[in-house]
């Protein structure tokens, strides 16, 4: 055997070895790095503030209203969540309450809790991530922050949606607590923004869909106006619907601590 | 009367058109309340009529600069009442303007501050005084002139409170239900101080948190927000006495999962001598019961308190309360609060429910149930035995 025959097979096996384990690490990692290529689109973002309503509608069509704000602080490290600090403006009996979030990865977050009322800062326990989010179609968990690794992912395949091609995620949660077996995601490839997310209950049946739609660029950062969540089960659909979104609005650490909550209005 | 003018005088300094990148955001509610009483009153003098009916109104005027740095906040609270006149009231919940730094906030004015954690008793909360014939659950509270400073550190919160006007206790006039035998005579209080409502009061508290514990500690030098009772000159009413104190307070809550673990303290030099005062206890939720959207929740609190007969009288001192809180997390934000406090030593109870639901978009119903037993004459809550009381109130808002 002369060297050269030595080399190329050598090389070739390497090159199949190297392509076998490219095609076990797809497994592993391809639903991961769509949904981390996802996530990193909003990257460097710094922080947000917008006005929203939340319009929650029965099975019998009635609907009732919810006038909020959201501000949030971008911790641009993956292993920290991000801070935000909901306001309510109505109805007008809850109008001041807020909910300030410190998003961790795995660990529960810490939160407190403003009641106007009584002027009350109170330290609440977020182990309460499946409840309903102010009698919404939204738990806590899908409305606060959605961090790329509070989750597992299994790529599933890719499919048409709409004018785009989406890649379909199958994402299971990490944390504790949660109210979903699985969540199903579908990604475009385009814009590497989420579309629709399906939500499987603790018996494993479908329970809710949440369609983002109404994407729009600021600079490079796509935000998505109206996200309705339907509950499939019961018939009932809450609706998220935005105003603009302003970025870097000067927000600081200081303006997400529990002493600013009674500073609001 | 000069309550009302103050609130014309203000609102019309408010800007009436602001300018672009200002704020001024003004809402206003009305409550209807009605109390039904279902026994006779105890005393010579109460009104017999088994039924109080009152109405509150709340006005919130506030305002914002356009770089969001100074704000100003007024809020006229008026109460009138059907069948006792010193339950009627005017006051000025808030009133002051506020300057924000990137790290500070000055405020100047009157305003409401709350301290504390736990739910049956509210022993580190000192800064606002008690609106006692609004409600005896101690909750309802009188704006309090001051001017505070609050500095923001990686290392937590530190306010400074200084107090130079004393808020009186509100307290039911002689037609009025929740009275002792004698009424008490708020038009003349005593004072150990002899600077009376004019002594400045002085206050600093820190907070913050570390992982899952938040605390507060807090220290206060001043006119006591709770009164002791003397007997008038001509022996027909109580005479309210203000003594000056100096307490140090502590709160403590730890979050675990479902479980909230909460703890106030205090150690109070009053009237006659040091005591301690404490109340600890949980709060533990079952989120979703039977697969619904319901949360039920478990409270448990011991009440202790150290302090002599010198003292002013608490009824929390040696208690344990038990209660519940159920949220539906409807659309409607139906929940319910009930529990009862025993204690100890005497065997008195007290049995508080409260339930709570929106209407619509702009209404708001509240029903509270409360009721007294087992108190003999001398205990500390013989003179409400006879005013348990069922109330509704109906809130519209503006």
């Amino acid at each position: 055997m002369n060297c050269t025959r030595v080399m190329i097979l050598t090389l070739v096996a390497a090159v199949l070895l190297g392509t076998a384990g490219a095609v076990f690490a797809a497994d592993d990692t391809q639903g991961f790095d769509i949904a981390a290529r996802s996530d990193r689109t909003d990257l460097g973002f710094g922080d947000s503030d917008v006005e929203l309503q939340m319009v929650l509608r029965n099975a019998a069509g009635q609907e009732s209203t919810r006038a909020l704000r959201i501000a949030t602080l971008e911790k641009p490290d993956e292993t920290v969540g991000d801070k935000s600090l909901v306001v309510f403006d109505t109805p007008r009996d809850i109008e001041g309450t807020a909910l300030l979030s410190h998003a961790k990865i795995l660990d529960p977050d810490d939160q407190w809790l403003y009641l106007p009322a009584l002027k009350r800062v109170k330290r609440i326990s977020s182990s309460n991530k499946s409840g309903p989010f102010v009698g919404s179609e939204f738990a806590f968990e899908d409305f606060t922050a959605i961090e790329l690794n509070k989750f597992d992912y299994t790529y599933v395949g890719e499919v048409a949606c709409g004018d785009l091609t989406c890649d379909v995620l199958e994402r299971t949660p990490r944390y504790e607590n949660s109210g979903y077996t699985k969540q199903v995601s579908w990604v475009d490839q385009t814009d590497y923004q989420i579309r629709k997310v399906e939500f499987y209950d603790r018996r494993g049946d479908l329970l809710k869909v949440l369609e983002l739609k109404d994407y729009r660029n600021y600079k490079g950062i796509w935000r998505a106006h109206t996200l309705s969540m339907s509950n499939v089960q019961t018939n009932k659909q809450t609706d998220l619907i935005y105003g603009d979104y302003t970025f870097n609005t000067g927000l600081a650490e200081n303006d997400f601590v529990k002493g600013r909550l009674s500073r609001l209005r | 009367m000069r309550t009302l003018l103050l609130v014309i005088l203000l609102a019309a300094l408010l800007p009436q058109s602001p300018a672009r990148g200002e704020e001024v955001d003004i809402s206003a509610s009305v409550e209807m309340q009605a109390r039904a009483f279902w026994n006779d009153p105890q005393w010579v003098g109460q009104d017999d009529q088994a039924l109080q009916g009152s109405v509150v109104s709340i006005t919130e005027f506030r305002w914002r600069n356009e770089d969001g740095n100074q704000r100003a906040s007024l809020i006229p609270y008026l109460r009138w009442d059907a069948s006792d006149d010193e339950r009627s009231l005017s006051d000025l919940r808030e009133a002051y303007w506020a300057f924000e730094g990137d790290d500070y906030e000055l405020l100047v004015g009157a305003n409401t501050v709350f301290w504390g954690v736990t739910e049956s008793v509210h022993l580190v909360d000192i800064i606002n005084q008690t609106d006692f014939a609004g409600d005896i659950d101690g909750e309802d509270k009188l704006g309090q002139p001051m001017v505070s400073l609050a500095l923001q550190r990686d290392w937590g919160e530190i306010s400074a409170f200084v107090m130079p006007y004393f808020r009186e206790r509100t307290f039911a006039g002689v037609d009025g239900r929740f009275r002792p035998l004698l009424p008490v005579d708020t038009d003349n209080p005593l004072y150990e101080s002899s600077d009376m409502e004019k002594h400045v009061d002085l206050a600093l508290r820190y907070s913050h948190y570390i992982g899952d514990i938040d605390i507060g500690l807090n220290v206060f030098s001043g006119t006591s927000r709770e009164p002791r009772f003397v007997l008038a000159p001509d022996g027909a009413s109580l005479l309210p006495v203000y003594d000056q104190i100096d307490q140090v307070g502590l709160d403590l809550q730890y979050t675990e999962d479902s479980w909230l673990w909460k703890l106030e303290a205090i150690a109070r030099d009053g009237h006659s001598g040091t005591f301690a005062a404490a109340v600890g206890g949980f709060e533990y939720t079952m989120y979703q019961v039977s697969e619904s959207s319901a949360d039920v929740g478990l409270l448990l609190e011991y009440q202790y308190d150290g302090r002599d007969e010198f003292e002013p009288v608490t009824i929390n001192d040696n208690d344990v309360f038990i209660g519940t809180r159920l949220a539906l997390n409807d659309v409607q934000d139906t929940a319910v609060l009930a529990g009862f406090s025993y204690d100890t030593d005497t065997g008195e109870i007290f049995v508080n429910i409260e339930a709570e639901r929106r209407f619509g978009e702009d209404w708001f119903g509240e029903l509270r149930v409360r009721a007294f037993s087992g108190a003999e004459q001398g205990d500390t809550t013989y003179w409400l035995q006879q005013d348990d009381y069922v109330q509704l109130s109906i809130t519209r808002y503006f």
